[in-house]
């Protein structure tokens, strides 16, 4: 009896150890090589774009950022790959990112068929429509027989050819490899119409040679769920991803923001304290170190600054937070507890 | 003595031995590629399954659910599946490969033709066609013609229009379509009976004059056979063909014959650059054949173009077809380059949609790998026979 039960010890040691190395190989492989690889897109304003100075800016650049900072308390520790819709995904399976933060969508068949895992739905999108202002158009249901220019490989090209034939509508598609190059034939008069997310369209627009002669259409048809994706099968990995995108929408919960950090550490709120590490194992339960949502805040701000000053009212761009309000303010941004 | 005596006994089977060792060695590596090749498409199943990542061809049925914009066979969106749309973008790129292999050919044959006249502008002009447009890279050309296309075109509104009720603008050249009765047939009859005429003119003419020596003039009777014989019969059948003419919407012109700015600048991106270097490969072809062939037909008193057409150009035509076969590989093989400016390819179609939206990278790309290599090798084969040919007969 003695001897199995110190079998089954040794079992389960050997079991939970081999596990326990699988599931950090992640976040091992990040640490060894001392930088976080992050795939990205490149060419969307506001999003992921290197700016003038090369330097990479963005909403979904600032996520790397966050996590590259809850690892090494340095958000610079991040090596961009940029990745067109079409090759993101096989990316992510084949290791060459550790993370993609890429405007991409969360569908059900990407999730169970791709061997890839969606962390969380880091910015609420849908599908709209962008014209030139002369053609006089107030409604996307207005483009019966009507040419849209689309970027391939994209949840868009599909929702595209759903929306014309749920409306009985004829459509003329011309599909391009990248986004640069459709938003090109659009502006050289080729398609009435580009279509892609919203949040792409507010990007795109900023960059047109004449911003204002184009409008975006008021219909959005389509949901897309942006969120970062990893590998499937390395949990710890997907937790960090997760959480990272949760201690900042916690963070403007709470009231806590880059400006306020040093402030608030001393606070006596217990979730703000949870939060911050100051109380609690939180972060080493994840393989990180219990101030990893400070490195954080401290790099990138809270989810509302970083939104405000990539895409938001600090920015060209100037999206309002709408569906990416906290849930507290009439959006579907909640954070969960850190408990 | 006795060495030798034994040497030249065994060499017959030392030869066989070292046939059948050949063999094996041969039997042995190929069978070594082949386990490699099994064992990467095992290895990638294996890892795949244990990545979750969906594999198998089971996706080839499924419901597309994008658009193409150029389709040569049915094609919806709703109904079609991923299989569908891989016939869709084959069809495109052997339609614009086919179409471009004809136009850089006779463009290339022209030029190098051209390159090797003895007024100084012409060679000069040709010579600096082929070094501008061979060292730049065809991507380059490929974009500029696209951009030229699209820029310069009118919008909708202002469309160009063209006799017969055409119309040209940015979004493509539309033209009247033909719409064929059914007793359109006749005519094609008709067509096929006067080529079958004209070929059996042309060798009897032929024989006559092998035989006689005396020449005859057939451009007449060729002409009548092959057009006027097929527009007799259609007038007599009462005009079986109509056109559906293009018609003006808001956005875009319905009906009529459509060809996309996507197609015409790769088309003509492909032809303009491939022409440069067929036009090299027939200036050495007809460099190739000695001086010394057209001085002695010239002696012959052959006239210079006679002289080309019946001296130089069969005999250049050896040198030029293996070459010629593997500019037209490239070509094919360009043409995937559509994918820069939207044209509706295999690359584009196969490669880019429904790579993406499946997610199956490794069963995508080994099908389009093993179609481009297919179309390669038939191309290669049909090129050979016509090599084999324009061979020369040793008699």
């Amino acid at each position: 009896m003695k001897r199995f039960a110190t079998a089954f010890a040794i079992a389960t040691v050997l079991a939970l150890g081999i596990q326990a190395a699988a599931a950090q190989a992640t976040l091992k492989a990040v640490k060894d090589r001392g930088e976080l690889w992050c795939g990205s897109n490149g060419q969307l304003s506001g999003f992921g774009m290197p700016d003038q100075q090369g330097n990479w800016t963005g909403f979904d650049v600032d996520f790397c950022r966050a996590i590259a900072a809850a690892i090494f308390d340095d958000p610079t520790k991040v090596k961009f790959v940029p990745l067109t819709a079409a090759n993101r995904l096989t990316a992510v399976q084949s290791g060459e990112v550790d993370v993609l933060s890429r405007n991409t969508t969360w569908t059900m068949s990407r999730d169970t068929q791709l061997g890839i895992d969606f962390a969380a739905v880091h910015y609420y999108d849908g599908q709209g429509f962008m014209v030139r202002k002369s053609q006089k158009l107030s409604s996307a249901l207005e483009l019966n027989d009507a040419t849209v220019c689309v970027q391939q490989g994209t949840t868009t090209e599909l929702n595209l050819a759903d929306f014309f034939r749920s409306n009985n509508m004829s459509l003329k598609t011309v599909t391009f490899a990248t986004a640069d190059e459709a938003v090109k034939a659009y502006e050289a008069g080729r398609c009435d119409a580009y279509t892609t997310d919203s949040s792409g369209l507010y990007g795109v627009r900023t960059q047109l040679a004449e911003p204002t002669a184009s409008m975006v259409l008021p219909e959005i048809i389509s949901k897309e769920p942006l969120s970062p994706a990893v590998r499937q099968g390395d949990d710890n990995w997907e937790d960090i991803v997760r959480w990272t995108h949760y201690a900042m929408v916690d963070a403007e919960e709470l009231g806590v923001s880059k400006t306020n950090l040093a402030e608030q550490m001393s606070s006596a709120n217990p979730d703000i304290r949870r939060l911050l590490g100051v109380e609690g194992q939180f972060g080493e339960s994840m393989g990180l170190t219990n101030d990893w949502a400070a490195r954080i805040i401290k790099a990138v701000g809270n989810y509302g600054e970083s939104f405000e000053r990539n895409v938001g009212q600090g920015s060209p761009l100037k999206i309002a937070r709408g569906l990416n309000a906290l849930w507290t303010k009439g959006g579907l941004q909640y954070g969960l507890p850190i408990r | 003595m006795a060495d030798i005596a034994r040497s030249s006994a065994a060499r017959p089977s030392r030869r066989h031995a070292r046939n059948i060792g050949n063999l094996a060695l041969q039997v042995a590596l190929v069978a070594i590629v082949l386990g490699l090749i099994a064992a990467a498409a095992h290895n990638a199943a294996v890892n795949m399954a244990k990545a979750n990542i969906a594999h198998g061809f089971g996706f080839w049925n499924n419901t597309a659910g994008f658009d193409i914009s150029q389709a040569l066979v049915g094609y919806s969106a709703s109904a079609s599946t991923f299989g569908r749309a891989f016939w869709v973008g084959l069809l495109n790129t052997l339609l614009v490969s086919a179409v471009a292999i004809v136009l850089s050919t006779a463009l290339g044959f022209i030029i190098g033709i051209a390159r090797l006249s003895h007024n100084w502008l012409v060679s000069r002009l040709a010579g600096g066609y082929v070094e501008l447009i061979r060292n730049i890279p065809l991507l380059l050309q490929i974009l500029f013609w696209y951009n030229a296309v699209l820029k310069s075109l009118p919008e909708l509104k202002g469309s160009v229009t063209l006799p017969f009720g055409g119309f040209l603008n940015n979004r493509g050249l539309f033209l009247p379509k033909p719409v064929f009765a059914p007793d359109f047939s006749a005519v094609v009859i008709a067509l096929a009976i006067g080529v079958a005429c004209a070929l059996a003119l042309r060798i009897w003419a032929r024989r006559r004059q092998e035989r006689t020596g005396e020449q005859v003039y057939l451009l007449g009777p060729t002409l009548a056979l092959i057009v006027g014989l097929p527009f007799i019969v259609f007038l007599v059948a009462g005009k079986p063909l109509t056109f559906g003419i293009p018609d003006m919407g808001r956005f875009n012109i319905r009906g009529g014959l459509e060809i996309l700015p996507e197609f015409a600048a790769l088309l003509i991106a492909l032809s303009v650059y491939t022409a440069a270097f067929i036009a090299e490969v027939v200036r050495a072809g007809v460099l190739a054949v000695p001086a010394g062939q057209t001085e002695a037909a010239q002696a012959l008193g052959l006239r210079s173009t006679t002289t080309l057409r019946l001296v130089v150009v069969p005999q250049a035509m050896r040198m030029i077809v293996p070459p010629l076969t593997s500019q037209y590989l490239n070509l094919t093989k360009n043409s995937s380059l559509a994918v820069a400016i939207g044209y509706p390819d295999l690359v584009q179609v196969f490669a880019g949609s429904v790579l993406n939206i499946t997610g199956q990278a490794v069963e995508v790309i080994a099908i389009t790998m093993a179609v481009y290599l297919s179309i390669s090798l038939v191309t290669s084969l049909l090129m050979s026979l016509y090599g084999r040919m324009v061979a020369v007969v040793e008699r």
